[in-house]
């Protein structure tokens, strides 16, 4: 009596969040799964109701599909390793270097960039790599050759790097933190050199910190649009720029719609890789 | 009505159906409903015409600006049509309206304006259908080839430019499908072997000829430009240099003292012809009218035109544009607007049917595919 009172709760405990997961996350999915199966009248740009595969025909048969998803997860991977490289040397002053005061300074240096327009941060990276931007003016007081990374893939990689590089850090210092100061100890006088110490003991226990980092940084990579748009130049398309373009340019929905699927499908690919190296363990 | 108006389709009467939606029109101008939404082209609502019309009819402006045809056919199919009530349509975005069922045939008799419309934009194919006037044609002008001075000496004539390694890395061009037709005009005149006679009526063959053009040429672009003001941006901090524009791009950049010069090449040009349309749904359809009443007038024509660059619909326009800037009536070719009409081939959203009959040619969702291609 009392047991299946207790599950009685637990399933009204559960029914909301859980009625509003079916609602919102699963209704919108579903019905992105669903437009993906239907298409557009391009004159009357009235939506055609008929089972079709032509979406996916065309995704599978044209290569430009094939090669804005290869550069779109390439960038992302690349931006995510670049990230991880960037933060390590941070994080660890900051977990493990610095007293309580200072680390707090740090961190909220570190987190300062967030409070500010996402938007304006890009376009002050047009400003910096400009062909008459602050990068080429310094270049030429100092007698180095001027370079022209606007508007290309490179300036793709270095903005996204600085966007998302706090979101590395943050996962990786919580992980050196709670890596037990004890450990470090026993392994120096077991007679490990520092560098091994790293190798054996502090790297292997920050790898869920940062394998959180990484489902940041490439998730959040993948899915963009915006910084493609501004910083990127011709042939810097990514998948959501096509969505994009067909969604708020020409209204083809459907198209949209199937091309996304293959961002829900490596993001979830990637969510299961980065599982199985701790990635979700302090959640 | 609706029943006898496909019978009349269906029987070919086509000025039968002509007094059919006849009947359906506003006999008059009732008061302004105190708001107008407007969707148009960027630089279409300035403030210098828009608060007087605000002032003198009660409706307020709230304006969005759009950067291509294909975000103005999408903007104003949202939500069903419902949240506008005018649109400054291009020729390659007027019949998409029209066929979408997204615009209202208009009543030109409301409009004491059109009697002074330009012949050849009285009842163009682009926005008149079967006899039933689908919005007033507003400005028109071309696509001009653009370039700085300071660094590209000696005036281009040709659009050979942004096709040449030269300029690699320095050149923008429009991030629209709409923009295949610059290079197919281009091919027309460079390998007439392909037997191009309509940019906009391409075959599968003419395409491929076309996106292989283009594809040799997007190595060399910097940026395909999405808003004007993009471009403008680009040719102040001097990353690109050379490239395809509207006057208005020109006329921005000068007055903000960068040395560019611009130019219809002699292969000729695209262009574009504007028109107001009035939403299928609009809520503020008297404001509509009143708006449309209002840019129709001479001035508003001058002042669009001078701050646009481009050539007013209305041949009244002449003296009021001098009266503003001495010369800009023969500037801007609103003295001799047929001669120049002529010479421009003005954007038309790409059919299924050729000119010559055939329906070998590739419709606009082609165009978009191949496009994206380019763009990769």
């Amino acid at each position: 009596m009392s047991g299946s009172r207790k599950l009685l709760g637990h399933a009204a405990l559960l029914l909301p969040p859980f009625g509003w997961l079916t609602v919102f996350y699963l209704g919108s999915l579903s019905a992105l799964l669903l437009s993906a199966f239907w298409q557009v009248d391009s004159m009357s740009g009235e939506m055609i109701h008929e089972w079709t595969l032509d979406n996916f025909r065309i995704l599978a048969t044209d290569a430009t599909y094939r090669i804005i998803a290869e550069r779109t997860i390439g960038i992302a991977a690349l931006v995510t390793v670049t990230d991880i490289i960037l933060a390590w040397p941070l994080a660890y002053v900051i977990a493990r270097k610095v007293g309580p005061r200072m680390k707090l300074v740090l961190l909220v240096l570190v987190a300062l960039p967030l409070w500010s327009s996402m938007l304006a941060r890009i376009y002050s990276w047009r400003l910096i790599l400009g062909h008459d931007g602050v990068l080429n003016w310094f270049l030429r007081t100092v007698g180095l050759p001027e370079q022209s990374f606007a508007f290309t893939n490179v300036a793709l990689w270095i903005v996204f790097t600085y966007l998302w590089l706090p979101f590395m850090l943050m996962p990786l210092v919580s992980a050196l933190e709670r890596i037990p100061a004890s450990l470090p100890d026993a392994a120096g006088d077991m007679g490990a050199t520092p560098f091994q110490t790293f190798r054996t003991v502090i790297f292997p226990l920050a790898i869920p910190g940062m394998a959180a980092g990484s489902v940041f940084t490439f998730a959040v990579t993948l899915g963009e649009y915006v910084t493609p748009m501004l910083v990127g130049g011709a042939g810097s398309e990514f998948i959501g720029n096509v969505v994009y373009s067909n969604v708020g340019v020409s209204g083809n929905i459907p198209f949209a719609a199937a091309y996304s699927m293959i961002l829900l499908v490596v993001v979830g690919a990637y969510m299961l890789f980065a599982r199985r190296f701790g990635a979700f363990d302090g959640a | 009505m609706r029943g006898f108006s496909a019978l009349f389709l269906a029987t070919g009467c086509t000025v039968m159906v002509a007094q059919a939606h006849a009947a359906d029109l506003p006999a008059s101008i009732g008061k302004g409903e105190g708001n107008l939404n407007v969707v148009a082209w960027e630089g279409y609502a300035d403030d210098a015409w828009v608060k007087p019309f605000e002032q003198q009819s009660g409706c307020k402006v709230h304006r969005k600006y759009v950067g291509s045809s294909d975000e103005m056919v999408a903007l104003t199919r949202m939500g069903g049509g419902k949240g506008f009530d005018v649109v400054s349509a291009s020729g390659d975005a007027a019949l998409r309206l029209i066929f979408g069922k997204n615009v209202q045939p208009v009543n030109v008799s409301l409009i004491p304006a059109y009697a002074d419309l330009m012949p050849e934009l009285k009842e163009p194919l682009f926005n008149t259908v079967k006899g039933v006037h689908y919005g007033i044609s507003y400005e028109w002008g071309p696509n001009v080839l653009m370039w700085n001075t300071k660094t590209i000496a000696t005036a281009p004539t040709s659009w050979s430019v942004i096709y040449d390694k030269a300029h690699a890395g320095l050149i923008t061009v429009p991030d629209n499908p709409i923009q295949i037709a610059d290079a197919a005009l281009y091919l027309s005149h460079t390998k007439p072997e392909l037997g191009i006679t309509d940019p906009y009526e391409l075959t599968q063959a003419q395409m491929d000829a076309v996106v292989a053009l283009l594809k040799d040429q997007r190595p060399l672009v910097k940026k395909y430009w999405a808003l004007a003001s993009d471009e403008v941006d680009l040719f102040k901090s001097g990353d690109a240099q050379v490239g395809a524009a509207w006057p208005y791009q020109a006329n921005t950049l000068r007055a903000a003292n960068v040395p560019v010069q611009d130019t219809i090449p002699t292969e000729g040009a695209t262009g574009w012809a504007d028109t107001w349309m009035i939403s299928a749904h609009a809520e503020h359809p008297n404001c509509a009218y009143l708006w449309i009443n209002h840019v129709m007038t001479p001035k508003v024509q001058a002042q669009q035109a001078l701050s646009f660059g481009e050539t007013p619909a209305s041949t009244k326009a002449c003296a009021e544009m001098d009266a503003a800037q001495p010369g800009a009536c023969k500037q801007y070719h609103a003295d001799a607007s047929a001669a120049y009409f002529s010479t421009i081939k003005f954007w038309k959203t790409p059919v299924k049917q050729c000119g010559n009959g055939q329906s070998n040619c590739l419709d606009y969702a082609a165009w978009q595919r191949a496009w994206q291609q380019v763009k990769q």
